[in-house]
């Protein structure tokens, strides 16, 4: 186990990383730049606005997250929480 | 001809018998060959309105009643009864076998019954044969979840043979039809149906007990008992516009769990039920889209579901551990699980190609056309939920992440094979799903691939990934923990018993106090008898029973003859 490691992986090099970063960046920088060329037929009104799923995702995202810290607040125990009585 | 009215249940308890006094090479081949043989027959030789029915003491059970609803669950069941059989190949453990036989089995036995009766039987079946596949972890931690599993369950049993009984007493049928919130056996049927289909409140024996079976164990689990209260909900409670509520709740608050959770097959477990969110939705909007988007839903999402719960049971096996704090970086001891996962993960969150796009938008697209405008957006925040903690956090944890230093091998062939046919099942549905959409219960026209929703599906998940890399680089993540959160379960597993032992210690208190007050002023009583000159006659000392029974003798006898006298 403590033997030095020779192989190098996928993603053990930075520069791998940052390639599938910057596509990622890529892609959706396209994405939103599409939304402006090709017509999406609208289910309703909210989504007329450009980019509305872009945008939705994004925050619908860091609500989700910064929703889920607080409740780790109220409802972190310790791990044996239910194995010891109080 | 009588093999087309042989219900599908009896070659897997048949199967399940012969795999009790067999070892080795022939067992496997009995555990690989019931599902293909059953589930080719259900396909060639079975057709929609076969009833085949028992009787039992004047009583009438069908055993077996097919529609294309029925029948579609039936094939899905069989496929997974295959693939998770060969993920479990490699175990040698003849509980397992047998319990994975049966559970599959109970599982038919409820898809086709025609008669509440005997739904309720194959539901009671489910519970006790499933239960060995949390036991069969052998740890102190499964028993005791497994026995709250097992008493949630076989309530929730109770209550539908109690709904059963009273729905007989009230419409004088026991067809297993629509039934409705009418009256108070509508609502126990509905809630027998809510404790198994997760419902909020009552989903916590799901993420107790899951998480506690066997890498193999649960993948049967996941697959089967919440998506037989989705069939029978389906069936017995379509257009009931409640469920659409709950549903929207299903899909919600889990997701802030999956967040926070440190057991990536307790993530699992939320996750599921917010999958079924969608599904309880689909069959609260009761419209032909919307039951054809829960039917589809539902087959697509127990394929991937059971991917990522073999993916996550292949971690464990070969990692020991299937603690997000602890893992990471597996994919370079275990790159093909790795790629599979990766495959149920972009299944889940719906990318185009892969299975959930072309279910879940048939739901959503219910939603919007009848005018449940913020419910759909709640459930397109759900799904960026989705993409959160199936899609991104599970493969991210587990394979790549920090290096963990834990150097493991490939999982075993048998599991890679297993986890193989259902990505293979996942892709294949996702860009062919006109074979799916041909075997759905109502003729729909609807088709997921236009430049709208495949922009639109993109522009969501990909704005969400991106959402998390900026979160992750500054910090903002929340890390992964060693920590329980509590959930419902708090009452049941830390209120009540130690309001129990309170009050038990209380009364054990109040208990000594009286004896102890009891036995004071009863020595006082002693005390002062002894004192008196009465004690030192004879029959104020201690007497032998015997002597007692003696001198009352003496004492009738005197009576007797006092009487004789007069």
């Amino acid at each position: 186990m403590t033997e030095p490691e020779k192989k190098q992986y996928l993603f053990d090099k930075p520069r791998n990383v940052s390639l599938l970063l910057r596509s990622l960046y890529a892609i959706c920088a396209l994405l939103f730049i599409l939304d402006f060329f090709l017509h999406r037929h609208v289910v309703h009104e909210w989504d007329s606005i450009t980019g509305f799923f872009a945008i939705f995702g994004f925050i619908a995202y860091v609500t989700i997250v910064l929703l889920a810290k607080q409740l780790r607040k109220i409802v972190k125990r310790k791990e044996d929480y239910y194995d010891v009585d109080d | 001809m009588w093999m087309t009215e042989l219900p599908p249940f009896v070659p897997f308890i048949i199967a399940a018998l012969l795999a009790m006094i067999t070892r080795g090479q022939l067992r496997n081949l009995i555990l690989l060959a019931t599902p293909i043989l059953g589930g080719l027959h259900l396909w060639l030789d079975v057709p929609p309105g076969i009833v085949t029915t028992f009787s039992i003491m004047d009583f009438e059970l069908q055993l077996m009643r097919t529609d294309r609803l029925s029948l579609l669950f039936g094939y899905l069941f069989h496929i997974t009864a295959f693939f998770a059989a060969i993920f479990a190949l490699h175990v040698r453990d003849t509980t397992q076998t047998v319990s994975g036989l049966l559970y599959t089995g109970s599982t038919l036995g409820a898809v086709f019954a025609g008669d509440l009766i005997t739904l309720f039987i194959f539901w009671e079946l489910m519970a006790i044969s499933s239960v060995f596949l949390i036991w069969a972890s052998h740890t102190e931690r499964a028993i005791r979840a497994g026995m709250r599993y097992l008493i949630i369950q076989v309530s929730s049993g109770l209550l539908l043979l109690a709904g059963a009984l009273l729905h007989y007493n009230q419409t004088g049928s026991l067809a297993f039809d629509f039934i409705g919130l009418q009256g108070i056996s509508g609502w126990l049927i509905f809630l027998a149906f809510g404790i198994k289909c997760a419902f909020p409140l009552l989903h916590n024996w799901l993420t107790d007990a899951y998480p506690e079976a066997t890498p193999t164990g649960a993948v049967f689990l996941s697959a089967f008992t919440t998506k037989v209260a989705v069939y029978a909900l389906a069936r017995g409670f379509p257009g009931t516009e409640l469920l659409i509520y709950i549903g929207a709740v299903m899909t919600c608050f889990p997701i802030f769990y999956a967040v926070i959770e440190n057991d990536l097959r307790r993530v699992l477990a939320y996750s599921l039920i917010n999958q079924l969110g969608f599904m309880v939705c689909g069959i609260g909007i009761g419209t032909a889209l919307a039951l054809n988007g829960t039917v589809a839903h539902a087959f697509s999402h127990v394929i991937y579901k059971a991917l990522l719960f073999m993916s996550m049971g292949a971690v464990l096996y070969r990692a020991g551990t299937i603690k997000g704090s602890d893992l990471g970086g597996l994919y370079k001891s275990m790159p093909k699980t790795a790629t599979l996962c990766i495959i149920g993960a972009c299944s889940i969150s719906a990318f185009p190609l892969f299975s959930g796009f072309v279910s879940k938008s048939m739901i959503m697209a219910a939603m919007i056309q009848e005018g449940y405008d913020y419910l759909w957006l709640v459930l397109l925040f759900a799904s960026a939920g989705v993409l959160h903690h199936a899609g991104i956090k599970i493969p991210y944890f587990a394979f790549f992440a920090k290096d963990s230093g834990i150097r493991t091998q490939e999982a075993p062939l048998n599991m890679l094979i297993g986890m193989s046919i259902a990505a293979a099942l996942c892709i294949f549905i996702g860009s062919q799903p006109q074979y799916l959409y041909a075997l759905l219960p109502w003729e729909v026209d609807y088709w997921p691939y236009d430049t709208t929703h495949v922009l639109s599906q993109l522009q969501l998940l990909l704005f969400s990934a991106l959402a998390f890399v900026w979160m992750y680089k500054q910090g903002l993540h929340p890390p992964e923990l060693h920590a329980v959160n509590i959930d419902v379960e708090w009452l049941y597993r830390k209120l009540l018993p130690n309001a129990a032992i309170k009050i038990q210690n209380m009364s054990q208190q109040i208990g000594s106090g009286i004896t102890y007050a009891a036995k004071a002023s009863l020595k006082d009583v002693a005390k002062i008898m002894g004192d008196t000159h009465i004690a030192r006659l004879h029959l104020a000392t201690s007497w032998p029973t015997g002597s007692m029974v003696f001198w009352i003798a003496v004492i009738l006898g005197f009576f007797l003859l006092a009487d004789a006298i007069h």
